[in-house]
């Protein structure tokens, strides 16, 4: 079999801190993307297990998978979750979800309970699209812009281009960031563009690090460009797998001249989070109700 | 809440933007369009509201630029119907 090299891992974990049999409130969240899924689970607003891994051909069944992945092994069934919320581009097809609220609610959540209240400006950079959006400290949605035309520039774009190189994705910052003096950006980060553009390059005898560091400044300089119309508040945070590519991250950074937060949580699981926390805030507005 | 819908392309910018605080789900600015861009229902980005807001319809974000087109001759542009409609100014266009 040849490698893959747009694979990035997929995981699972269970926080060893928690016993779900004495929590109050267990909720979950599921976040399918064009590219990823990611199920988590919740015990009173406490991260206690999740899965990430890549979208399959079909939304419900990758929701399924991924939240049956993310109980393995810890004794709880899908019965014992009180409230599910579903999100992202394939949240109308989540199963086991009551509801389904947009990754753009759930993303500035999510990124409020990963970074921390001081959070203003989140920049979600998924697999098929962008979007920048402001919160204030609860996490709440001041204003958004997405970009609803160009899916280009995005981790789906990213893949392709890892493939097209024969570098794994993971390692596609790192050596983007291996150039002697940056050179000038792609001028298109479309994906159809931006492959043949770099195969052109490719030939004309640029070193891979080169090709990739100009696409990468493509990207980051694409993303520059919403923020600017939406404004730019610190602190700041990126949520989404794109958020693990040091080389558009730390060009973006450059560019905006601010420094993104940093986290030791996984950037994809924002979404989910997000998500299985407004499930929380639904079942207690449910309980008041009674 | 600020909702931006639309894009930016190589030709300019295009964002209809709906402030979600001052619209109340009234509906006249749906009643207005000819297009049929705009519509309201529930805030799908805010879970908690309880009344309806008007937003883009998920037909039209990618292509407002040339939906719009007919209410936007270049001289002598008259006020956008939906805009006009909208008495608590809840409607902005950026282009
Ligand atoms: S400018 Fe015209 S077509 Fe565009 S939203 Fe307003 S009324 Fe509808
Ligand atoms: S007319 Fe104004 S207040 Fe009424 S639904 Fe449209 S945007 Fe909202």
């Amino acid at each position: 079999m040849t490698e893959e090299f747009w694979r990035w891992t997929e995981s699972r974990w269970t926080s060893p801190d928690i016993d779900w049999k004495s929590g109050d409130i267990i909720t979950a969240g599921c976040d399918v993307g064009s590219v990823s899924t990611q199920a988590v689970v919740m015990v009173d607003g406490q991260l206690y297990c999740y899965a990430n891994m890549r979208t399959g051909s079909d939304s419900p069944d990758s929701a399924m998978r991924a939240i049956n992945w993310a109980l393995e092994g810890t004794g709880m069934t899908l019965d014992d979750i009180q409230y599910s919320v579903g999100t992202g581009y394939g949240r109308v097809n989540v199963p086991f979800a009551q509801r389904a609220i947009t990754e753009i609610a759930c993303h500035a959540r999510g990124a409020n309970f990963i970074y921390g209240s001081t959070v203003r400006t989140v920049l979600d950079m998924g697999g098929q699209d962008c979007k920048a959006i402001h919160c204030d400290e609860r996490g709440k949605v001041v204003s958004f812009l997405m970009n609803d035309k160009c899916a280009a520039g995005t981790g789906r774009g990213m893949e392709v281009f890892a493939d097209l190189l024969n570098v794994p994705i993971t390692q596609i910052g790192e050596l983007s960031l291996q150039v002697d003096e940056e050179p000038e950006p792609v001028s298109s980060t479309c994906v159809v563009f931006a492959k043949s553009e770099a195969s052109a390059l490719l030939r004309s005898g640029w070193p891979k690090e080169k090709v990739i560091a100009a696409y990468c400044s493509a990207m980051a300089h694409r993303v520059v460009t919403l923020l600017e119309r939406i404004g730019m508040e610190e602190d700041f945070a990126i949520t989404g797998g794109i958020a693990k590519n040091i080389g558009v991250v730390s060009r973006l950074e450059k560019e905006l001249g601010v420094k993104a937060l940093q986290t030791d949580y996984d950037t994809q699981l924002a979404g989910a989070i997000g998500a299985a926390l407004f499930a929380k805030a639904l079942v207690e507005k449910q309980r008041k109700g009674k | 809440m600020i909702a931006n819908y639309g894009y930016k392309d190589g030709s300019g910018e295009y964002f209809i933007s709906i402030d979600t605080d001052k619209c109340d789900g009234c509906g006249d600015c749906v009643g207005a369009c000819p297009y049929g861009v705009l519509i309201t229902g529930e805030d799908p980005n805010d879970p908690f509201r309880e009344e309806p807001v008007a937003m883009v319809s998920e037909d039209h974000r990618k292509k407002i630029k040339y939906s719009c087109a007919p209410c936007k001759p270049v001289s002598d542009r008259p006020p956008l119907p939906c805009v006009a409609a909208c008495g608590s100014g809840a409607i902005e266009h950026s282009w």
